[in-house]
């Protein structure tokens, strides 16, 4: 008589216990279910009971107002919106907005930023001095009180349109914002854009192809007088065959205002730089941290080779840096784009101004648009860690950490 | 922040009580011994606080008014200033008991919102302010004007409506509060002003030199500014409704807050049934018997009102107009007291 092995339970199984039970095993699953279930039960009631009363007190719910004419304007639009669009429309074009103050605020408060860091960590005692002035002056103000600095100052400091600064007969500055002339697609635009298009693709080819021939077989390539001809030289070719791409249309004052050209409102600027100049003061502080945790003997190894100050720090010193500096800055990126909500402080359309406000007082429903503009802020953030995420493991790789 | 506090609130209030709807508000104001009041940030005329932090205005006038008919005794209020886009949720989250805010009655407000309108306590419309070095006369030369205007009001939506109408081009400037609105109007940001011509004129106090801008004559909609009180609390909402029309059924009968002793003595029988000596028309709202003589010591009667806080009695000098009495040639009417 031979007694058979027990057969152990099946793969899959074990790793279900292990993944939602931990140590606890089988027990520990029914709880996590309970739990679950518990969670589950609180939320349907919340909906529910949200729901009936509503119903009750006779507020509207739901989501079909979106589909109802907004009936106001707004002053800065993206995409083309007048008055008898949607609120669905109003949503897009508030978040187009928050997302075009959010991206170049980050791209200027990131250059700021790293310029403010290098003046602290330079050498030089005036340089240093000012970064660190700079940094704690702006730090510890309070963002609202800037933003509308900016505001004031650089409305009082500017003329009406009648009176406005003339750069050339070309673009204006008035209180009303900056006047340029608009690009207006002429029959060369077609072209012009697909050889632009094929001398970008070929360039980023081309360094590849040099990048791996330096990598692999140590032969130095000079590419770009290639990448010169193939940027300017191609699209420049064009123009002689198909005609120029473009032509302007100028902006001329009629009336109160301009007429004609595009136009970057003085609310626009105002916050970018109200957000921008306070979020470098942070970032200044990060970057500085990041590099001043690198062994001070990498910058002393660099110029023992006989590089330069700036080529030590350009190849050697900021690349380790980043490993440190890139998570606290997503936090900054982070803070900027949430911020950028103070700007209806100013009256520029974000989206909290044009949708969680604007939009609420004229439908009233408060729960439905507060989740809305909740949601797509969280959607925002994430995805922006995500972006940075992808990019500090690209940086962590390359240093073979 | 505070709005989306408020939402939260909302949501919470809407999401874990059972009932809020209850017929509760008299009630809870009587045990809270406090009138909640939602009113404005500050418009003089209307609401706003004077340099020792005390409310004045008509539509302060009013809450006091209710206040004085629950309690006799008119400070038992309390003010909560709301911008123009807040001023509904804390209605509908029950932060405030009635809303007392230049709000204009509007079908959708009415329908939508889950609150009523009680009344009109100021007949209004909107209007255009510019700067006089502008040389414009009229509305209609307004065509590629910048326009500021307060964010969350019919203002809004009147301005889009009457520059699409007449073909003219504008650009749209909206700010989160009265007093931002008029700052950037002040620092030449836009060239003109919108809102209610009540709050033209009364905003136009607020600026360095009044004199350097005027109103342009157009009135470019209907603006029928009054109280609201949140829907399922029939008894309050009569309250309210009842409130207002005591005032100007004290002015009808000559009733002021400086006669009313007199006026009760007298054997005039409306005067006796308005008065409180005959009748219980009072403890039918839920009050006591002499609720309009307690309004009227405690705010006055409707002409009182009006002439003490925006007509000729006060710094914004506007003419009754619309708001004077049905048989003086306006629109303000009571239904009778019987």
């Amino acid at each position: 008589m031979s007694t058979e092995a027990r057969k152990p339970p099946p793969q899959i199984a074990l790793k279900i216990r292990r993944l939602l039970g931990g140590k606890a095993g089988w027990n520990g699953v029914a709880v996590q279910f309970a739990f679950a279930a518990i969670l589950g039960w609180i939320g349907y009631e919340i909906v529910s009971n949200a729901r009936a009363n509503l119903e009750n007190q006779h507020i509207a719910a739901g989501f079909g107002f979106l589909r109802n004419n907004a009936g106001f304007d707004v002053n800065q639009t993206l995409i083309s919106y007048t008055g008898s669009d949607t609120f669905l429309r109003v949503f897009v074009v508030g978040l187009l907005n928050t997302l075009v103050v959010s991206v170049v605020g980050i791209v200027f408060a990131t250059l700021i930023g790293f310029i403010v860091a290098l003046c602290r960590l330079s050498p030089n005692w005036l340089l240093s001095r000012v970064g660190e002035i700079y940094v704690e002056i702006i730090r510890n103000l309070p963002l609202l009180f800037q933003i509308l600095f900016w505001y004031l100052a650089v409305l009082a400091a500017l003329p009406n349109p009648r009176q406005s600064i003339s750069l050339l007969g070309l673009a204006f500055i008035s209180n009303r914002g900056l006047v340029v002339p608009s690009p207006i697609g002429e029959r060369g635009l077609e072209p012009f854009l697909a050889m632009l298009a094929l001398g970008i693709v070929a360039s980023l080819a081309l360094r590849f192809y040099a990048r791996r021939a330096l990598f692999q077989e140590g032969r130095m390539i000079r590419i770009w007088p290639y990448v010169l001809g193939l940027l300017f030289g191609l699209p420049l070719a064009t123009m002689l065959v198909f005609g120029p791409p473009f032509s302007f249309e100028l902006p001329q004052l009629k009336g109160f205002n301009f007429a004609g050209g595009s136009r970057i409102i003085p609310e626009f600027v105002a916050l970018t730089l109200a957000l921008s100049t306070y979020t470098a003061a942070f970032i200044a502080e990060i970057v500085r941290a990041g590099i001043l945790s690198v062994h001070k003997g990498q910058m002393e190894a660099g110029s023992s080779l006989g590089l330069s100050r700036g080529t030590t720090l350009r190849l050697i010193v900021v690349p380790q840096a980043m490993r440190v500096i890139v998570p606290p800055l997503t936090n900054q990126y982070l803070n900027l784009t949430k911020n950028s909500s103070l700007a209806v402080a100013i009256g520029y359309p974000d989206l909290v101004s044009v949708f969680a406000g604007t939009s609420l007082s004229q439908t009233g429903q408060a729960i439905e648009i507060i989740a809305m503009t909740m949601g797509i802020y969280l959607l925002i953030s994430l995805l922006t860690s995500a972006i940075m995420s992808v990019y500090g493991w690209r940086v962590s790789r390359s240093l073979g950490a | 922040m505070k709005r989306v506090t408020l939402a939260l609130t909302l949501a919470l209030a809407a999401g874990l009580s059972a009932q809020t709807a209850d017929a509760q508000t008299l009630k809870t104001v009587k045990d809270r011994g406090m009138l909640s009041c939602g009113v404005s940030q500050g418009l003089p005329g209307f609401s706003s606080p004077d340099d020792k932090g005390n409310w004045t205005g008509l539509d302060v006038d009013v809450c006091k008014a209710i206040a004085g008919a629950i309690f006799n005794d008119a400070s038992k209020v309390k003010y909560v200033p709301l911008s123009a886009k807040d001023r509904f949720t804390a209605l509908q989250s029950g932060e405030i008991d009635v809303l007392s805010r230049n709000t204009t009655w509007t079908i959708s407000r009415d329908t939508s919102l889950g609150a009523n309108f009680t009344g009109v306590t100021y007949y209004d419309g909107q209007g255009f302010m510019v700067k006089k070095s502008l040389k414009v006369n009229s509305a209609l030369e307004l065509n590629s004007a910048s326009v500021c205007v307060q964010t969350g009001t019919t203002t809004e939506q009147n301005l889009a409506d009457y520059f699409k109408a007449n073909n003219m081009k504008y650009e749209v400037i909206a700010f989160g509060t009265n007093d931002e609105t008029v700052k950037a109007y002040e620092a030449g940001r836009c060239d003109v002003f919108t809102t209610d011509q009540s709050g033209l004129y009364a905003n136009r106090l607020k600026l360095a030199n009044p004199n350097e801008h005027m109103v342009l004559p157009e009135i470019i909609s209907k603006e029928p500014l009054g109280p609201m009180v949140r829907h399922g609390d029939d008894q309050w909402f009569d309250i309210v409704k009842w409130s207002l029309f005591a005032m100007v059924t004290a002015e009808e009968l000559g009733v002021t807050s400086k006669n009313v002793d007199e006026k009760t003595k007298l054997e005039n029988p409306e005067l006796k049934r308005v008065l409180g000596s005959d009748g219980n028309f009072g403890e039918q709202l839920g009050l006591t018997k002499d609720w309009v003589v307690r309004i009227v010591k405690a705010v006055g009667n409707y002409g009182e009102v009006f002439d003490r806080n925006v007509g000729a009695g006060s710094p914004l000098g506007i003419n009754r107009g619309l708001n004077n009495l049905w048989n003086k040639g306006g629109l303000q009417y009571a239904p009778p007291i019987r």
